[in-house]
């Protein structure tokens, strides 16, 4: 594909030819600003975190804790938070599913029907941005609450009970998921359908492909890339999130997130350390398992 | 041959019956700029029809509108008898090879070959592809991507997405642009074998004079959105209409004249002084004062005061100077200035039958009255001059 040229093992192989010593310390040297950043800010986190996960949980942070490579904290993280676990990456799959069926439609429209409004668009995309997070979760404690227009609007439609509610259940919790992370899932998604060849769809409708055949034919696999980054982007930062639940939920909503601030706050740090290693290691596997299907490799 | 059009004539009055790519005023405007003028022509089924003109000149614009992805501002298309104007592409029997191939970047060779039968509803296109391929001579390429091929190749591939529909029409958009000379005549005679085979009707489109002449049974010579002349290929160089027609196929030498007597089945023509004539049935005008042509390849050069080759003799052109000579392979070719300043190209062939000449030396043109055709004075002379030499 075209973009192989773009991957740097590609350049560098070529380009080393001449004079390989040099460019090969060239390419070193540019990259150790950024090889440190991760030694920094990635491999020293990470490495102590794992490290953390395995102390005496009967220390604490006053006395200190003992290494004793007790790897018991990782049954017991298993055996407590399971439930908020599943539950974590069970919602940030439903967010993730609902900013597709809404940000798919978006991006597309963005791209192709957005003509001259189409930096406006994004722009109106991105604006939530400028507002912090917590403010925009907390307006929706007022969205969904008890005595505003939606609920009402709901109840008078009997799609809610007269007892009905929406803010703290997993749906607000959800819709507060989506919410946060649709610009994430629309950005990366608008970038690779605006490079999609326009000549390709008249190619695919002289060759009898109707619109729709078009579409699920050529846009929609020259859009993968894009459809893959957006959702990483999306699931992947929702497995981990614990202000929508925490601001929008109830006790029987919590998610992963939570517990790990709650056992940071308590000062249990081997525990949330080791929740912490295996919701890394479960969104990793599942990442790296959806990667592997949607056939990326081949895409990119 | 036996399909070729008749040359010229007004093709709104041809019945439309069979399958004949028929179209009817068509025009297409971007804004105040029109790109295509009240196209009327008729391609008969089953024939090689040729598209020739200068960039610019509309003519993938004209495709366009038959293949269905651009809406004509007004006017008909009629195929097969029925009017398809409004017909979505993927619904119209046409198929295109685009000038920039389009081809799918995320699929195989072999799959953007069978697309279209794919999308017909076909299941087992492996064998029909295989063939097309075989065709084309990318059989061993079936597997890689479109960014993995050269240009040629991709044109090829190009060529076979759309040829393996067989359908009622096929648009050629420069299909063998990119391809090298000897890939480029081995593609035109496979194109041209295949469409006397299976009896599609082609429009192909090209700058390549050569390439249209030799492959069409009709060629339409196009320029800034209209069709200058329509006809057979060797009618089209024997009887040109318009001095762009003229230059822009093969090389015109054309000399201000008039005409002086015009009774009878020859014309006479003053040229510069000199007593010329020509064919009264190559007169393309009426009007008294014309542009006198004759192409280089007709003219016979002696030294001054020499008499005339029997095959040459009838019109003469006395007092040339040759300017310049240059020898390229199987010709020669002369520059002659004139009297009255103007430079003659005279083409001699290296037979071994001429003498000799060099620059500085005084000739005359012969050529026979009956290579001899006359354009109306009012157009530019030099119309379509060098506008491409591929
Ligand atoms: N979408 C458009 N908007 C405005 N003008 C256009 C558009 N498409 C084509 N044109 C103009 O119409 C004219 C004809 O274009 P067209 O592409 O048909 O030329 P062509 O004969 O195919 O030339 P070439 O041999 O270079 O491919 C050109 O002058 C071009 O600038
Ligand atoms: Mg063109």
């Amino acid at each position: 594909m075209s973009a192989a040229s773009h991957l740097p093992g590609g350049g560098a192989s070529a380009a080393s030819d001449d004079a390989p010593r040099k460019r090969g310390l060239g390419g070193y040297l540019l990259l150790s600003p950024g090889g440190l950043w991760l030694v920094v800010f990635f491999v020293v986190p990470t490495v102590t975190l794992v490290a953390t996960s395995l102390y005496d949980p009967s220390g604490s942070l006053q006395l200190g804790y003992a290494m004793t490579w007790h790897w018991q904290n990782y049954t017991d993280a298993v055996v407590d938070y399971g439930p908020q676990l599943l539950r974590s990456l069970q919602y940030a799959v439903i967010a993730t599913i609902a900013c597709v069926l809404m940000g798919y439609p978006l991006a597309y429209a963005i791209a192709f029907k957005g003509g001259r409004f189409k930096n406006l668009m994004l722009v109106a995309v991105i604006a939530p941005f400028f507002t912090s997070f917590l403010v925009r979760t907390l307006s929706w404690q007022y969205i969904l609450g008890d005595n505003e227009a939606v609920v009402s609007l709901l109840r008078w439609l009997h799609v809610l009970g007269p007892e009905g509610h929406l803010l703290a259940t997993p749906f607000a919790v959800i819709t507060g998921l989506t919410y946060n992370f649709l610009p994430f899932l629309v950005l990366p998604l608008y970038a690779s359908l605006e490079k999609v060849d326009r000549r390709l769809l008249e190619a695919a409708s002289d060759l009898y492909a109707s619109p729709f055949t078009a579409f699920r034919k050529v846009t929609l696999p020259l859009s993968m890339p894009g459809l893959v980054a957006g959702t990483l982007l999306t699931f992947i930062p929702a497995a981990g999130d614990y202000i929508n639940s925490e601001l929008l939920g109830n006790p029987t909503t919590r998610m992963v997130g939570n517990e790990i601030q709650d056992l940071f706050a308590a000062g249990d740090y081997p525990t949330a350390s080791s929740l912490s290693v295996i919701l890394m290691a479960a969104i990793v596997l599942l990442v790296a398992i959806y990667v592997r299907r949607a056939g990326t490799e081949e895409l990119v | 041959m036996s399909a070729a059009a008749p040359a010229g004539a007004a093709p709104t009055e041809g019945t439309s019956a069979g399958t004949d790519l028929v179209l009817r005023g068509l025009r297409k405007s971007y804004g105040s700029f029109t790109a295509v003028h009240d196209l009327d022509l008729v391609v008969p089924s089953g024939s090689f029809f040729a598209l020739l003109g200068p960039s610019g000149c509309g003519k993938t614009t004209t495709l366009r509108m038959v293949a269905g992805l651009e809406e004509p501002t007004s006017g008909q298309i009629m195929l097969g008898g029925s009017d398809v104007s409004r017909l979505k592409p993927y619904k119209r029997p046409v198929n295109t090879v685009f000038q920039s191939y389009a081809l799918f970047p995320h699929l195989s060779i072999a799959e953007n070959v069978a697309f279209g039968l794919k999308r017909r509803g076909k299941k087992k296109v492996d064998a029909e592809v295989a063939a097309m391929l075989e065709l084309v001579e990318l059989s061993d390429l079936a597997k890689r991507r479109p960014a993995q091929l050269s240009g040629g190749q991709q044109q090829r591939v190009a060529l076979a997405r759309a040829l393996i529909n067989r359908p009622q029409v096929l648009l050629l958009d420069e299909p063998l642009g990119a391809l090298d000379l000897k890939l480029r005549r081995q593609m035109q005679l496979e194109l041209k074998h295949i469409q006397t085979e299976v009896g599609l009707t082609f429009v192909h489109v090209t700058h390549d004079q050569e390439e249209a002449m030799t492959m069409a049974d009709t060629v339409a010579v196009m320029n800034k959105g209209r069709i200058e002349q329509m006809g057979a290929p060797e009618d089209l160089y024997e009887n040109p209409a318009t001095t762009f027609v003229a230059n822009f196929l093969g090389q015109s030498n054309l000399v201000a004249g008039s005409v002086v007597e015009g009774g009878g089945e020859t014309v006479a023509l003053d040229v510069q002084g000199t007593r010329l004539t020509a064919p009264r049935a190559r007169l393309a005008t009426d009007a008294p004062q014309v542009w006198v042509g004759v192409r280089p390849e007709k003219i016979t050069l002696t030294r001054a005061g020499s008499p005339a080759p029997s095959a040459a003799a009838g019109n003469l052109l006395a007092g040339g100077v040759v300017t310049d000579i240059s020898f390229v392979g199987v010709s020669t070719q002369y520059v002659v200035r004139m009297p009255w300043g103007q430079e003659l190209s005279v083409f001699l062939q290296n037979t071994g039958a001429h003498e000799r000449l060099v620059v500085g030396d005084a000739v005359d043109l012969h050529w026979s009255p009956d290579h001899t055709f006359c354009l109306d004075a009012s157009q530019d002379a030099r119309a379509g001059v060098e506008e491409d030499e591929s």
